[in-house]
């Protein structure tokens, strides 16, 4: 099933400069092959949009970034740091990978404060005042300063959502992994989302975002990504990708969703 | 939209049991009332009874308190040891560890397969000759282990019960399996844990009812030395009955308050 000549990418070195850095990254759900040799270097500060089908593999290859998916085959650097060798605490390299998720999944039995609070107190052993002042600059920046105390069910979904990155930015990472982060929003919740993290882009953040806001890719991507049955098909600026799509399967995906 | 879906599924999801009165429901409205009208009856029943027939009602009464004291030291130290093995054996159950894993599932399937009784025997009489044992010993082991099974099964459907989302955003945030299970997902799983828990609890305390066959005096034997003595079968056993009632449903409104506690961030909107 693996093909012997693209198994030999996998022997290029990996960019030990760059973010995150993928080198022959398979991916098998028993037969399926979810991942195919996928080959990509994200330096710091560089804003990449994954677009593609669903069940294009884009989700499976930003959860392999922080190991949420074990890859089957091939190498991940996160900040040049192999994140398979076993000398490499994953919990601590994920500590540095912020990731937010499509259903938020915020902590429903504790407040917005706490969500923010729980990952920095525990993992980095911030004292609790220090903590909470961090959390509420960071809900200031999303603008739910006034929602400290609230629980998550009492939010909407986009507040949620906001919370949820305001949460993963907590622990102050260095990159920021988005996984389809507007999907499961109504449509007029998806702006203040996006707007969030506009600004957060604006900041320098390195990010990657799976979505389907071709907006968004546009105003924000240093590049596009577009994966098809597992592959990355074609990648290129913005522009090029979205106006000039040289791959079919990309012109018919296009042509598709606009 | 189909990971949403599965999600408002996984929240949704209840636990069925089936032994004991069933811990109240806040929404289910006829059941209190079915609870009043079993505790209004029992209540004015034995009140009744005592105050229209003091002898032989009042003496029967007065007979049972040291029995009473028995089961619940019982039912107290078991529950107390059988809640600990429970959380032990769901979380063995679930632990990708297969030595771990087959020696939890093991010991539940023995335990599930032998009844209370026969265990309780087979610890007394079979293990309790060898190793000297009373038989307050041999009861508590008996019942906390046959209940520690049980509630394994319980812990076990609760920590699944919590959406795999939760999981994978702590371990995102860095959190490590501890961590992850014991600050995320055994807090919102005590809430789908706690009532099938309590109901359990009040299955055992009914259950202490079996030791009265190994010379141990509760509730149960004291009425049985009474009955023997006077012969008055009928009026001692509608007492027992009554006060095991009592306390059940007494047991089970206290289940239902801690369970309106536990639901404090659910939809307070």
């Amino acid at each position: 099933m693996i093909d012997p000549v693209k198994k030999f990418s996998a022997l290029n070195d990996p960019d030990l400069k760059a973010a995150i850095s993928m080198r022959g990254v398979w991916k098998l759900f028993d037969e399926v092959v979810a991942l195919k040799d996928i080959n990509l270097d994200i330096q710091a500060g560089e804003k990449v949009v994954i677009i593609g089908p669903s069940g294009s593999g884009k989700s499976t290859a930003l959860r392999t970034i922080n190991r949420l998916e074990e890859a089957t085959i091939g190498q991940i650097y996160i900040n040049g740091q192999d994140i398979y060798t076993k000398t490499n605490d994953i919990n601590k390299m994920r500590q540095n990978v912020g990731m937010v998720f499509q259903n938020f999944n915020l902590f429903p039995h504790m407040s917005v404060l706490t969500n923010l609070t729980i990952a920095p107190m525990t993992l980095r052993k911030i004292n609790k005042s220090e903590a909470e002042d961090r959390a509420m600059f960071l809900l200031k920046k999303v603008g739910l300063i006034d929602k400290a105390k609230a629980y998550p069910s009492m939010l909407s979904g986009g507040q949620q959502q906001r919370v949820a990155i305001a949460r993963a930015l907590a622990m102050q990472p260095s990159i920021m992994l988005f996984d389809e982060p507007t999907s499961a929003l109504d449509p007029e919740m998806i702006g203040e989302v996006l707007d969030v993290m506009v600004k957060l882009a604006e900041e320098g953040m390195t990010m990657v975002v799976v979505t389907h806001e071709m907006g968004f890719a546009r105003q924000v991507a240093d590049r596009v990504i577009f994966m098809d049955q597992g592959a990355v098909v074609e990648e290129g600026l913005p522009m090029q990708l979205f106006d000039y799509p040289q791959h079919p399967r990309l012109q018919q995906f296009l042509k598709q969703i606009l | 939209m189909i990971d949403e879906s599965k999600q408002t599924a996984n929240e949704e999801k209840v636990l069925i049991f089936t032994e004991g009165p069933a811990p109240l429901n806040i929404k289910e409205k006829n059941r209190i009332s079915a609870w009043f009208f079993s505790f209004a009856f029992s209540i004015l029943t034995l009140a009744g009874l005592c105050i229209y027939r003091p002898d032989p009602y009042w003496t029967i009464m007065l007979f049972v308190p040291d029995g009473l004291l028995v089961t619940f030291q019982i039912t107290l130290i078991s529950v107390s040891i059988a809640v600990p093995i429970g959380l032990l054996t769901g979380l063995g159950r679930l632990s990708k560890n297969p030595i771990i894993n087959s020696i939890a599932s093991v010991y539940v399937e023995i335990i599930r397969g032998i009844p209370l009784l026969m265990q309780l025997f087979y610890i007394y009489f079979a293990l309790g000759s060898l190793l000297q044992m009373s038989p307050m010993v041999s009861a508590v082991i008996a019942l906390s282990f046959c209940y520690g099974a049980y509630m394994g099964e319980v812990f076990r459907a609760g920590i699944l019960s919590v959406s795999h989302g939760q999981t994978e955003a702590a371990r995102s945030l860095g959190f490590n399996q501890q961590q992850t299970t014991f600050i995320i997902v055994l807090p919102q799983a005590m809430r789908t844990i706690i009532p099938p828990i309590g109901n359990e609890c009040i299955a055992l305390l009914k259950d202490t009812s079996l030791v009265s066959v190994i010379a141990i005096s509760d509730v149960l034997r004291r009425g049985r030395e009474y009955a023997a003595s006077t012969y008055e079968y009928f009026e001692t056993f509608t007492v027992i009955a009554l006060v095991y009632l009592i306390i059940t449903l007494l047991l089970s409104k206290c289940m239902s308050m801690i369970e309106k506690r536990l639901s404090y961030y659910d939809r307070s909107r």
